[in-house]
């Protein structure tokens, strides 16, 4: 270069000049400024999705509460709302009725998240949901966030109502569906907590928070969806359907070759009725609903075998782990590898099996759906904040459990459990109802206060429709003296059916 | 002066009338001053819904201001560069319009009505300049009393509290500024004069160091070596006892780069290169606020992976990513989260977030336009002062550029300056306006046409006699 430049430049001894040194230098100028231009494209076209998500970005959060939230509806009323909070994060959520509907809408807060349906349902209440577009491309280009959707619920606020307040200040929980669609009616779950006392980010708030989960009672568990519990006799409505759809009976009159006492096979071990009026051999199956004879049911799901009361019980919902309504309910467990004794003690709702008020809600839906189990559903409508529909609900077949005739021999024995035997609570004065009672041990040698269960539906007396409303009732750990399903959970059930039939009707 | 360029523009009445350029500029000046008065509507919009106020003063301000400095060019130097005044008027705008706009969600300071007194400050002084310096050639005869004001300049902050670390300002009461900045241009003009003075012999003398007959790989003798390693200590110095990593690296860079474009010697890059290496890793071993800038700049979200959130620079490069390609909107980002430096040193994260990729690259043209227009009126004078003062002042915009940009985007090591023209600082503002005043007054002499009869009045003789 050197030899090149020599006696061409116009600098010393012919060296390059300033013309040209200057212009190199101009040239490494603009090298450093396309440097940044390159930086920059890289940081904001290349890694800025990256950036954007990092957790410790505040910008989509900001963005997020820059805005009010979409509402969750129970019939056309809004249950939730928004407040200005004047700081960083402009709103914040509100509810109506925060106790009463805190295990349907979940909570949404700034600090802890969201939850439940404010979980599953964000995209939209946040306004995120790329179906909120108008128009995707201007929406990218104007970067406009789009105002937060609604998201109506299946709930039937009369039914939540008569499940609170049925429930009161025991610890249990009530799920509702109608039986022909799926559409969950009612979601309830004590004790409740108000999802509104955390929702900001103010000390009040965190300690709120704080005194919620210390609280022994669990307030913000929902046990309609997330908690399982033995459900004792109530599964006898299993057992019974599956022992009818397989032909082990076929009379639910005609005598059943138990005997009595009953030892649980391959053991010494007799299993024993809570009342007398079960213990002798050979009673029928309609009978034995009635009565709640443990002998008898668990000697026929003995004789219908483990894989065929596996297959019934997972008809109805069981041994599924991903139940979403769209919340994901906990996996209600029915055993696949069991001896014969233990399939005795499952098929009376004890050993391992365990379900949530929801699954259990499914039996009584499917019986009264004559054997169609409905997918069950918590979201009726998605919509746009101008009312425009994102989504609507279609009622999706969960499973066949069974034939319509089996069904409405299951639905005979459970309308004989209301009108004769354990469940006579239930009882509603111009209306048909069908129930099964549950009182179910737990805890060492069967210590604990028995969780006490009802599953029922009900319709109008002389109607040949589909039940409009089915419902599991559970209490748990009640300071009652009398702890048994009948007494308990079925006045809960009736108040909560009454509620349906009389809005319904 | 100007009464000669008359002369020379009516002792021609044969060749067409020559073009000032000077409609062009008032065009250009009446322009960046409308930008800037819509992006402070645009922010009053998007925060308020309302225009601002005071947005018609606020335009006339910046307007009385843009117009008084294009009258006195048209008035003393009307064969000036048209681009530098409007440029400086535009980026002095967007300055202000991000500074009110940052002012916007930190209400307990703010910042807006200060910068626009410097602003004002600076567009006098510019004038002033224009004014009373008719020949940039004037400045070389004090060259060597401006460096010895200069490093005055450099050591007196010493004497005063650090602020965020760093001992570059001097504070009086509520007021503060940052002598680095002034000595900034001092210290451009002694270089220009002193290697203007030596460029033979810091180019010419020297033993080979490479067994080649490469004049560019010769080591300079120690006599000729000696100036330029005081300089280097005397920097280093500065950087550590202020610890001021920015205007040490600028000046350095300046110096390198001048010394180069004298002499024309990759050699002086070379060595420019290995000492400021070893003054930067030496610092960076001493000096913990050092060590920990290049710790952030090689692992920006280290903090977050620690569970300590994110540090500034990994908050910039949120605010840079957000802005995208488009931009939030002026007034719809989020950079207050930068923190204390956002209007200041992190002023071009807010540009990037509120006007994302694209109006942070037209800011980014509009220093390459300045810088290249800089370079250019270097190129056309014919003094080898005025060559190298021109090229030195555009090489110092541009490093600066670099240097604050890079350290907000995380390309090199953050070291704490302003943006010229942009970033809040008084200091800064008004040496950019004597900046853009001295290349205007150069590029009225560059361009002036010469008067008939005389081959090139104004130039210098040959640069080598050959």
């Amino acid at each position: 270069m050197a030899r090149r430049s020599r006696g061409r430049g116009d600098g010393p001894q012919g060296l390059p000049g300033i013309s040209i040194t200057g212009r190199r230098a101009g040239l490494f100028c603009l090298v450093l400024i396309l440097l940044l231009a390159a930086q920059a494209t890289r940081i904001q076209v290349f890694q800025a999705k990256g950036y954007d998500h990092n957790p410790a970005n505040q910008r989509l959060t900001i963005e997020r509460y820059s805005q009010p939230r979409g509402n969750i509806l129970v019939g056309d009323t809004p249950i939730t709302g928004s407040a200005p909070t004047g700081g960083r994060f402009n709103y914040k959520r509100t509810y109506t009725a925060g106790q009463q509907y805190a295990a349907v809408t979940g909570y949404s807060s700034q600090i802890y998240g969201n939850t439940q349906l404010e979980g599953t349902e964000d995209g939209i209440l946040s306004g995120t949901d790329s179906r909120l577009d108008g128009w995707a491309v201007w929406n990218a280009i104007a970067r406009k966030q789009n105002p937060g959707g609604d998201v109506y619920t299946t709930i039937n606020a009369a039914a939540q109502q008569a499940a609170m307040q049925g429930l009161g200040n025991q610890k249990g929980a009530v799920a509702a569906i109608e039986p022909s669609t799926g559409r969950i009616l009612a979601l309830a779950s004590t004790p409740s907590y108000d999802p509104g006392t955390f929702a900001g980010t103010s000390s009040a708030d965190q300690s709120a928070w704080t005194k919620l989960q210390a609280d022994s009672d669990q307030p913000m568990l929902n046990r309609a969806l997330r908690q399982t519990y033995p459900p004792g006799s109530t599964f006898k409505v299993v057992t019974a359907a599956a022992a009818l759809a397989n032909g082990v009976v076929t009379d639910i009159n005609a005598p059943t070759s138990t005997p009595y006492p009953y030892v649980l096979p391959g053991t010494t071990t007799t299993l024993v009725n809570d009342t007398s009026s079960c213990d002798q051999p050979n009673i029928d199956l309609d009978t034995a609903m009635t009565l709640s004879c443990n002998s008898v049911m668990g000697n026929l799901g003995v004789q219908t075998g483990l894989d065929k009361m596996t297959a019934m019980a997972e008809n109805f919902g069981f041994n599924d782990p991903k139940l979403d309504i769209p919340v994901r309910a906990a996996r209600s467990n029915f055993d696949t590898q069991m001896n014969q004794s233990q399939v005795a003690l499952s098929s009376i709702g004890q050993f391992d099996t365990a379900a949530t008020p929801l699954v259990m809600a499914m039996v009584a839906a499917g019986v009264a759906n004559n054997g169609t189990v409905m997918y069950p559903q918590l979201v009726d409508k998605l919509a746009k904040s101008d009312g425009d529909t994102v989504q609507l609900m279609k009622p999706r077949t969960y499973k066949q459990a069974m034939s319509p005739a089996v069904a409405g021999q299951v639905q005979q024995l459970m309308t004989d459990v209301v009108q004769n035997g354990t469940g006579r609570n239930a009882r509603i004065p111009g209306a048909t109802v069908g129930g099964k009672t549950g009182t179910a041990q737990h805890g060492v040698d069967n210590s604990g206060t028995p969780y006490a269960w009802f599953i029922s539906w009900a319709k109008p007396a002389g109607s040949s429709d589909v039940p409009p409303v089915a419902v599991a009732v559970v209490i748990a750990d009640s300071n009652a003296t009398d702890v048994t399903g009948g007494q308990l959970a079925a006045p809960i059930a009736k108040s909560v059916m009454q509620a349906v039939l009389g809005s319904t009707g | 002066m100007a009464t000669s360029a008359v002369t020379a523009a009516r002792g021609e009445p044969s060749g067409p009338r020559p073009r000032t350029g000077r409609n062009v500029e008032l065009v250009l000046v009446l322009a960046a001053v409308a930008i800037a008065v819509f992006g402070y509507i645009e922010v009053g919009l998007n925060i308020d819904g309302t225009v601002p106020k005071d947005a018609a003063e606020y335009g006339a301000a910046l307007g009385v201001l843009a117009l008084l400095a294009h009258g006195v060019i048209r008035w003393k130097a009307r064969y000036a560069d048209p681009l530098p005044l409007p440029i400086a008027v535009l980026l002095n705008g967007i300055g202000l319009v991000v500074i009110y706009r940052l002012d916007r969600t930190t209400p307990h300071s703010s910042a807006a009505p200060t910068q626009l007194l410097w602003s004002t400050l600076g567009v006098g002084l510019c004038i002033a300049v224009i004014l009373l310096l008719r020949d940039h050639r004037l400045l070389q005869r004090y060259a060597y009393s401006g460096a010895l004001v200069a490093l005055v300049l450099l050591v007196v902050p010493i004497f005063f509290p650090a602020v965020y670390g760093s001992r570059i300002w001097i504070t009086v009461g509520p007021f503060s500024i940052q002598p680095g900045e002034f000595a900034k241009i001092l210290l451009v003009i002694f270089f220009a004069a002193y290697l203007a003075a030596h460029r033979d012999a810091l180019a010419l003398t020297g033993r080979r160091i490479w067994p080649s007959r490469n004049q560019n790989w010769t080591l300079p003798p120690g006599r000729v070596l000696g100036p330029v390693l005081l300089v280097w200590a005397a920097f280093i110095g500065v950087l550590v006892v202020e610890t001021d990593l920015g205007m040490s690296l600028l000046y350095f860079g300046i110096f390198v780069v001048m010394l180069y474009v004298a002499t024309a010697r990759i050699s002086w890059i070379a060595i420019g290169l290995v000492l400021a290496a070893a003054g930067v890793v030496v610092v960076g071993w001493l000096s913990p606020h050092v060590h920990s800038r290049v710790d952030q700049w090689l692992h920006p979200l280290a903090s977050v992976a620690a569970g300590q959130g994110a540090n500034q620079i990994a908050q910039s490069l949120f605010a840079f990513a957000w802005g995208g390609l488009l931009g939030a909107g002026l007034g719809l980002g989020h950079s207050a989260l930068i923190g204390f430096a956002a209007k200041s040193d992190f002023i071009f994260a807010t540009i990037g977030e509120e006007l994302g990729l694209v109006g942070l690259v037209a800011v980014l043209l509009l220093y390459l336009l300045l810088i290249s227009r800089g370079f250019r009126i270097g190129i056309a004078l014919r003094d080898p002062f005025g060559r190298l003062l021109a090229i030195g002042l555009a090489a110092a915009v541009g490093l600066q550029v670099f240097v604050v940009a890079g350290g907000v985007l995380a390309l090199i090591p953050l070291t704490g300056a302003t943006l010229p023209f942009i970033a809040q600082g008084g200091s800064s503002v008004v040496t950019n306006w004597i900046i853009v005043a001295l290349l205007v007054r150069m590029s009225d002499l560059a361009r002036r046409p010469a008067p008939p009869g005389s081959a090139r009045a104004q130039s210098e003789p040959p640069e080598v006699a050959r």
